[in-house]
């Protein structure tokens, strides 16, 4: 799971790693619950990224502030209180926004803080980097979880209810795929997703001329 | 306090609105844990007791939140609580049957961070479920649980013999399955009322 | 000088405490550090949800108001304003201020003249998915539901949750009977769902083809509500006519 060049990453590194070679949904596969659920429209799929990109920043930046306070047997303990606070505060902030928003992700807003990305970024990089690095680690993250949420949600929702952001794209001559929007799309879409995904890992690695022993299975 | 009756009550949470297959709850552990029958049917039974220790001190807390007047601490206190309830359910796996310990290894703590047991806890508050309704809630949420994973255990020991494409090997392929799954468990929209 | 022939590493000791230097007799890390940590985060993290709740508050309120509001104006177009009312035990009406929200709560609706056009309640109850809220209006000069909207549904899209937009389904609360009998104790026909294209009598909803749990869920909330409210709204209507 760790690149070739990891002997002095970079920042940059740091939050690139995020959005494509270790993105949590597609390589880590973790996170997969929000993805499936609230991906049925665009809408719900940036407003539901944006939280967990806040939720993920501000816990990361907390634990790694932190880290030297929390002694290791509690740390779970510590991480998950931290977590449920932010996304408590985001709870409240998403009401005062825009309360439409509010009622369509429902409640998987309070779900952000089982959301496996979020501890396991606080376990694997938070509590062991600086705060600098530990922003950056999370901006990259979120923002990977936000793009798959987003490929997830153009598909399902253009299929499913001929639009894109409530714009309707289609005439209304196009009869839906309501499927894409209820619960067995969303495992169809993610799952083509992961194939496409794997495929053209493989097809790179293939042309490299490396023998690839990625099978999808991390 | 609900008007739903037990029975719908149970229908509904197991089959109807399965937690795995409709609310997309506790995919990790469905995704994770469902390569065996054995492990998910085990995994099924852990996931269900600490839902019904969750339903009950979800009453109590709840009681107690709205006596103080601090709504803002329920989610900090449901997870509390989880957590708390997994510790103890490891402990005593842990004392009365070291196999079973062994064979669900790190997906006992990982129950923590199971989201269906935290969505229960908000289910049951948002729809005003009693005690009993709660408890009801708990064990067909469980019982839907553990057939959503025994289902997609059974099938993929089968194909694990079976000649499947590299592309789609893992996790793309168990998607792809769940979401045939979750199609057929459609069918069993409008039971029980 | 034969060196041994395998380079073995430090046998694994005991796990160093990494930041608080362990007493002498102890090998555990010490207790002091775990409680100083979960209560200190514990305290800090209590301050700021407290903190985040009470800066959201008015504002999420001033947002709930808003939003009531406007179903208010929907569901009764020919009120120009509108008062919040409290059921109390006595029986009667008191008048609230603000746009408070409640079991015991109905709002009246009145035209530009300042007469009482209709009441505009919320009820709510199981659907199919999860819990469906709606608001709908009851005049008591026609005996009869002549608004209605959906406040919050999660039903299934592209099927249940056509109950908000469906113009047929729609079409049923124009005129909705819910008729009193005479000693305006209890209501004659109750609301009921048929299937659809079956409706007969006006007081039955015409439930939508592939959507009937929504639809008969939309019946019973309607009709408990309205066998709650109309025989206590009716008896009482002087309390809100003194209102304006």
């Amino acid at each position: 799971m760790t690149s070739a060049s990891d002997s002095l990453p970079t920042a940059t590194d740091d939050f690139l790693k995020g959005l494509w070679r270790e993105n949590p949904v597609l390589v880590q596969v973790l996170g997969t619950c929000p993805t499936l659920a609230v991906s049925n429209s665009v809408r719900n799929a940036l407003a539901m990224g944006l939280a967990t990109l806040f939720v993920l920043i501000a816990s990361n930046a907390a634990i790694a502030a932190l880290r030297k306070f929390i002694p290791s047997q509690v740390r779970m303990a510590s991480y998950i209180l931290v977590i449920a606070t932010f996304v408590s505060i985001v709870d409240y902030a998403i009401q005062a926004i825009s309360l439409d928003v509010h009622k369509a992700l429902g409640a998987f807003i309070p779900l952000i803080v089982v959301n496996c990305i979020i501890l396991g970024r606080a376990e694997a990089f938070a509590s062991k980097n600086t705060v600098g690095r530990s922003l950056l680690d999370g901006a990259g993250m979120g923002l990977g979880f936000c793009l798959t949420l987003l490929l997830l949600g153009s598909v399902r929702e253009i299929l499913g209810s001929g639009s894109l952001l409530g714009i309707e794209l289609f005439g209304p001559s196009y009869q839906d795929w309501v499927i894409m929007v209820l619960p067995s799309g969303g495992f169809f879409t993610f799952g083509f997703w992961l194939l496409f995904f794997n495929w053209w890992k493989k097809r790179r690695l293939g042309r490299a001329g490396r023998v690839a022993a990625l099978t999808g299975a991390a | 306090m609900s008007d739903q009756s037990l029975w719908t009550v149970f229908l509904n949470a197991s089959l109807v609105n399965n937690f795995v297959l409709a609310y997309f709850l506790g995919i990790c552990p469905f995704l994770g844990v469902s390569n065996k029958i054995e492990t998910a049917a085990r995994m099924g039974g852990a996931v269900t007791f600490v839902m019904l220790i969750t339903s009950v001190f979800v009453t109590g807390l709840n009681a107690l939140l709205a006596a103080i007047d601090a709504p803002y601490l329920g989610l900090i206190s449901y997870i509390a609580v989880i957590a708390s309830a997994v510790q103890l359910v490891e402990m005593f796996i842990k004392k009365t049957s070291p196999a079973l310990f062994r064979a669900l290894g790190i997906y006992l703590p990982l129950i923590t961070t199971n989201c269906a047991i935290l969505a229960l806890a908000l289910f049951q508050t948002n729809r005003g479920y009693g005690f009993l309704q709660g408890i009801v809630f708990a064990l067909a949420g469980g019982a839907g649980f553990t057939l959503a994973l025994v289902l997609m255990a059974g099938v993929r020991e089968k194909l694990g013999l079976a000649e499947v494409p590299d592309v789609v090997k893992g996790t793309a392929l168990g998607l792809i399955l769940a979401g045939i799954l979750s199609v057929a468990f459609m069918g069993f929209a409008g039971l029980g009322g | 000088m034969t060196a041994s022939s395998s380079n073995l590493p430090n046998p694994p000791g005991p796990p160093t405490p990494s930041t608080t230097p362990a007493p002498p007799v102890a090998v555990r890390t010490p207790i002091w550090p775990m409680y100083r940590a979960m209560v200190g985060i514990g305290l800090a993290c209590g301050i700021l949800i407290v903190l985040a709740f009470q800066w959201t508050k008015p504002i999420i309120a001033r947002n709930r108001a808003a939003a009531l509001n406007k179903a208010i104006f929907h569901v009764l177009p020919a009120a120009k304003s509108s008062l919040t009312f409290r059921l109390e035990a006595s029986g009667s009406f008191a008048v609230l201020s603000g746009k408070a929200e409640g079991e015991k709560v109905v709002y009246a609706g009145y035209d530009a003249d300042g007469k009482l056009v209709g009441f505009a309640i919320q009820a709510q109850g199981m659907g199919y998915q999860d819990v469906i809220g709606v608001l709908y209006a009851y005049s008591p000069e026609q005996d009869a539901v002549t608004g209605f909207r959906v406040l919050e549904s999660r039903e299934t899209p592209g099927l249940g949750d056509k109950i908000d937009v469906d113009p047929g389904f729609l079409a049923n609360f124009e005129r909705l009977t819910v008729e009193l009998t005479a000693d305006l104790a209890a209501i004659v026909h109750p609301i009921e769902s048929v299937k659809h294209g079956e409706k007969t009598q006006p007081w039955q909803i015409d439930a939508i083809t592939g959507a009937t749990v929504s639809s008969v869920a939309v019946a019973k909330i309607l009709r408990e509500s309205t066998a709650f409210w109309a025989p206590k709204l009716r008896p009482h209507l002087d309390d809100f006519r003194q209102g304006r």
